[in-house]
């Protein structure tokens, strides 16, 4: 069964958000959205700095039959990304939430993340779609 | 074994060649330093090696190969030789007309052929593929706006279940993609096109036999229904062998269309390619047309065959290869039609939908599920194993696999998207009763497998070269070429 | 019908099974006026007898005593064993790999190809061919606008002596989606493009620039010093090749500081025949850095279960099945037929055949062409060294000659007049290995009788 943590927000195309403390958000495809998926054998990150705006495609994950879109649940710029999909796009697999991150951006308005759904609204609209 | 893995220094095959000379007149900066580095092997070696491997390959030669929307028909051995003769083999591309009579000659007659066939008012051999084809076919279809001042047409429409061709074509001639869904009937679904249908519309394109292996029932109504929006009409060919003889799509209404010679017309598949796909038009877009075609005159009593170019079709979207396309695909497309006849080419539809008719039936009553099964199949159609799949664990592709062990090649999987754990499944007309029999009964008995001793299933193949193969090490270590290690 | 099997017995058993009494009540979904009636444009068919009389006699009146036009499609000897091999029906009759397992056969002949001309191009990888040269460039062309990130830039320059035919190509197909092809000129005393000529465009914001080794009239441009000013400017370099003279010539992989980007070319010369254009083969190769934006199929080499070698189709997201709008193109061909014929002519030859092959071609031309301009009013067109192939400037409007020598049997090369109306006193021709001394003076002999009169 798929994880939905709790102190995640989520984006209806998959996308999970996390805030840190300074107010910069992480962003990563979720546990669900992993498995329908299945194995992951490349990632195509954004460019460092780049503005990108919400709803827009910013990466884009593939498997080997298939390759998804992700797009930027809110608009702001990027500010780092994860160097270790590169070399090894498993962990978005095995670790989703941890050490399976996309990017992270600086938000242009922090409330933005308030219009994305919490961890049970967005596993009941899973178990609907399943 | 790689044919590296055979080569010893200095072997070659010494009668392709007489020695290597010594080049004094170009400059030594434009000069190869180091080898290429190509195999060093002996005639023999290569022959044998190439011929090994060659029987790692099921083919429409050795085995029913019923992958559906491919129509994988026996390919004439005349028609091969007939190609392959030496007149036409030693023919340079730019040669002048006066020395190419017999080529042209035979080109022209085919676009006449298909005209007929297809309804259209002229044809274009020059596409050398499907995809190709309908690139042309968009291209006019723009083009045709473009000389009307029409800019504001910006979206193609495509069914859902459209190959995938269809949207990646649509963005290669700079449109943006609208999908229009499809009926649990399998036709398009008349209120989402009116809704998605506008002046923005710059055409639909559509497969009729849709990829649903089922007859467009509306077909006339999404005509009318795209004209009146001032858009134009895309008939994409890839199941034409169903209807072949029997309609023609330029009576239904599209005002442009592709068609796949290696499938219709029998030519080889040969691995992938060559295909070849001529276009054919109705009056709106012949201005169009890519060049060159072939045309015909009367001089000193006697026709004769010229190529005619943007002089005489100034609209042209111009040329899509360096020379006139694959010339020797469609001279084995013509001699396939000459083999044929008339008669012949109005039995192909018909028998091809037989055997699928028959297929389909006799697949239903040994306990599978079909995705239309309230319609006529038409050349091809659809099983869907999800029952399987959510039951027993087997799904489409344990299936696919385990037909390999039984001597049938696997049919389409996973396509159209739209059916879940679906197997596309088109006989074609050039197959017996007892070949469609015995693929029938390979398939009960692997549904018997399957609730039996499912790990069988899908541990499948074990009678091939290999079993089932990484995709995902072959996708996250790239290996796409060898390197001495 | 000549290729369906079936008996009335067949048929009866069949309607009965179906739960109709016709073939006719299986079309009942059609409207009725839909309906064909007689194909009157389609003949009576004929039996294979007829049809290989009819096609001899077709083929006979295309034949011709020599050859010597070149122009994109080259006649070298092609070996006896390739379509021997290339014409068994596995090889002949087998489709696209999907099915992997059933399959590996093909599988391994592409990824064979890809390994060889990865090396004969010195590019880290092949993709497993596109249709032709013409519409590879094209390809290319998409290509380096999505792969060059660093440029905003919908423009590529295009050196002016590249194949006509292959801008043309590209031009048709590329400018549906907003792609400009700038072209650069070529000198009038050497047929090349200055790479002085470029300094207009320094500082410019350029996706990419195609250069041709051999250029379209067999001259020899200076690739190095392209290579690394485009390579300065932020712009790709699509390199368009023949890959018979790269067995001689500087590799692209080798250009300049780093080499080029991307590769096409049209490797008809590999072991296919001329047949009037096609099916021909498109070579195309790259930098494994950008290789998920290369269109067509991708072979990669993997284990089975038991961890057996295998080879299968990979980086198929990139592809239309699967991608669809987002497709890196809409082909699906990659032309399998062609690259068995190919890679067993590579096989074949090995270096130290294709090396024979380029070298005796080229020293064919440097022999005809000290021969031609004996006669007067016979000069070269462009001072410079070339490849296997010259433009002759001619006394008299190259159509005129050419006209003459095919009535003698020899086609003496192509007409550039057809392609720049300020070349049209000039021919193109080719001399490759099939072209003995004896060849060559016929040749001569021709040329002369047509220009004196």
């Amino acid at each position: 069964m798929a994880e939905f943590p709790d102190d995640l927000r989520y984006a209806e195309t998959h996308e999970w958000v996390r805030v840190e403390d300074d107010g910069t958000l992480t962003i990563g495809i979720s546990d669900y959205a992993q498995e329908t998926l299945g194995d992951v054998v490349f990632v195509e990150l954004p460019e460092l700095d780049a503005e990108i705006s919400a709803k827009g495609e910013v990466a884009v994950v593939e498997s080997v039959k298939a390759a998804s879109d992700i797009y930027a649940p809110v608009s702001g710029r990027v500010i780092e990304i994860n160097p270790e999909l590169e070399d090894t796009p498993e962990v978005v697999n095995e670790s989703p939430f941890e050490k399976g991150w996309f990017f992270k951006m600086q938000p242009d308005d922090a409330e933005d993340v308030e219009s994305l759904m919490d961890a049970a609204q967005y596993q009941k609209m899973c178990e609907e779609d399943h | 074994m790689l044919i590296y893995e055979r080569e010893s220094k200095g072997r070659s095959a010494r009668a392709q060649y007489q020695p290597e000379q010594e080049i004094t007149d170009l400059p030594a900066h434009c000069l190869r330093n180091e080898r290429a580095g190509l195999p060093e092997v002996s005639e023999l070696q290569v022959v044998r090696h190439y011929t090994n491997l060659s029987r790692k390959n099921f083919s429409i030669d050795g085995e029913f190969y019923p992958l559906g929307s491919c129509t994988m028909k026996y390919n004439p051995r005349g028609a091969h030789k007939a190609a392959s003769i030496p007149g036409f083999l030693n023919r340079h591309p730019l040669a002048p007309e006066r020395y190419s009579q017999g080529v042209l000659s035979c080109l022209y007659e085919l676009q006449e052929y298909l005209k007929d066939i297809t309804g259209m008012k002229a044809v274009s051999l020059t596409p050398m593929a499907g995809a190709q084809g309908e690139f042309a076919g968009v291209a006019m279809i723009r083009a045709y706006h473009n000389a009307n001042n029409d800019f504001e047409r910006t979206e193609i429409l495509i069914p859902s279940a459209a190959h995938g061709t269809n949207p990646a074509t649509g963005v290669m001639c700079g449109y943006k993609v609208r999908e229009v869904d499809v009926t649990k009937d399998g036709d398009v679904d008349i209120d989402a096109l009116k809704a998605a249908v506008g002046p923005q519309t710059a055409g639909l394109m559509m497969t009729n036999p849709s990829t649903c292996g089922v007859f467009e029932r509306k077909v006339e109504e999404i005509a009318q229904i795209i004209h009146e929006a001032g858009g134009l009409l895309y008939y994409d060919g890839a199941n034409l062998n169903a209807i072949l003889g029997k309609v023609k799509p330029g009576d239904m209404g599209f005002d442009v269309l592709h068609m796949n010679l290696h499938k219709t017309f029998a030519t080889p598949h040969g691995g992938g390619g060559p295909g070849s796909g001529p276009v054919g038009v109705g009056p709106r877009l012949e201005p169009f047309i890519p060049t060159p075609v072939v045309g015909k005159r009367s001089q000193n009593d006697a026709d004769y065959y010229y190529w005619v170019d943007e002089k005489e079709i100034p609209g042209t979207i111009g040329n899509l290869s360096a020379f006139m396309g694959n010339a020797g695909i469609l001279l084995r497309a013509y001699a396939y039609a000459r083999l044929l006849g008339r008669e012949g080419m109005h039995r192909v539809g018909e028998y091809a939908t037989l055997n699928a008719n028959y297929m389909a039936r006799r697949l239903e009553q040994a306990g599978f599920q079909l995705a239309y099964s309230s319609r006529r199949a038409t050349h091809e159609f659809i099983v869907t194993l999800s029952r399987e799949a959510r039951e027993l664990g087997v799904n489409a592709m344990d299936f696919a696999k385990r037909l390999l062990d039984y001597g049938y090649h696997a049919p389409t999987t996973y396509f159209p998207l739209l059916i879940p754990e679906c197997l596309l499944i088109e006989p074609t007309e050039t197959e017996s009763r007892e070949e469609i029999d015995g693929f029938v009964d390979a398939m009960a008995m692997i549904l018997r497998e399957a609730k039996e001793c499912p790990e069988t299933v899908k541990g499948a193949p074990v009678t091939m070269p290999v079993k089932r193969l990484d995709d995902v090490k072959a996708a996250r270590n790239l290996d796409l070429a060898w390197r001495e290690s | 019908m000549p290729f369906v099997p079936h008996t009335l017995e067949d048929e009866r058993a069949m309607f009965e099974t179906i739960g109709v009494d016709s073939i006719e009540s299986l079309f009942d979904e059609i409207p009725k006026k839909l309906r064909a009636g007689v194909l009157q444009d389609v003949p009576e068919g004929i039996s294979e007898m007829e049809l290989l009389r009819l096609m001899n006699e077709r083929a006979r009146q295309d034949e011709v005593d020599l050859c010597f036009i070149g122009a994109g499609a080259y006649e070298h000897h092609v070996p006896a064993a390739i379509w021997d091999l290339v014409g068994r029906g596995e090889f002949l009759t087998a489709y696209t790999p999907y099915q992997a397992e059933a399959s590996q056969g093909l599988l391994q002949v592409i990824y064979e190809y890809q390994t060889m001309m990865s090396r004969l191009t010195a590019m880290e990888v092949s993709n497993a061919s596109v249709y032709e040269g013409a519409s590879a460039l094209a390809e290319a062309v998409l290509m380096a606008v999505r792969a060059n990130k660093k440029s905003k830039s919908r423009k590529v320059l295009c050196a002016g002596n590249v194949h006509p035919r292959y801008i043309s190509t590209c031009r048709n197909i590329v400018t549906n989606q907003d792609i400009a092809v700038e072209t650069v000129g070529w000198d009038d005393a050497t047929g090349l493009v200055p790479p002085e000529s470029f300094e207009t465009w320094t500082g410019e914001d350029i996706a990419a620039l195609v250069i041709s080794w051999p250029n379209f009239f067999g001259g020899l441009d200076e690739v190095d010093r392209l290579t690394d000013w485009a390579h300065e400017q932020g712009a790709l370099v699509i390199g368009v090749v023949n890959p018979m003279a790269l067995s001689l010539l500087t590799p692209p992989g080798e250009w300049g500081q780093t080499g080029a980007d991307i590769v096409v070319g049209e490797a008809q010369p590999l072991g296919i025949p001329l047949a009037s254009g096609g099916p021909y083969l498109g070579l195309m190769c790259c930098k494994q850095a950008i290789v998920r934006q290369m269109p067509g199929r991708i072979i990669g080499r993997t284990e089975d279960l038991d961890g057996k070698e295998g080879f299968a189709l990979t980086l198929q997201a990139r592809e239309q099945h699967i991608r669809r709008a987002k497709a890196t193109s809409n082909i699906c061909t990659n032309q399998g037929l062609l690259v068995t014929a190919a890679t067993i002519y590579m096989s074949l030859m090995g270096d130290a055949g294709m090396r024979a092959v380029a070298s005796q071609s080229h020293n064919g031309m440097t022999r005809l062409l000290k021969r031609l301009t004996d006669i007067d009013g016979v000069t070269l067109r462009f001072q410079g060294p070339v490849f296997h192939e010259a433009a002759i400037r001619l006394p008299l409007p190259a159509v005129e000659v050419l006209t003459q020598m095919a009535s003698e049997g020899i086609l003496g090369g192509f007409d550039l007049g057809e392609v720049d109306e300020s070349l049209s006193d000039c021919m193109l021709t080719n001399v490759t290995e099939t072209k003995t001394d004896e060849d060559l003076d016929k040749f001569v002999r021709s040329l002369r009788r047509a220009v004196e009169g």
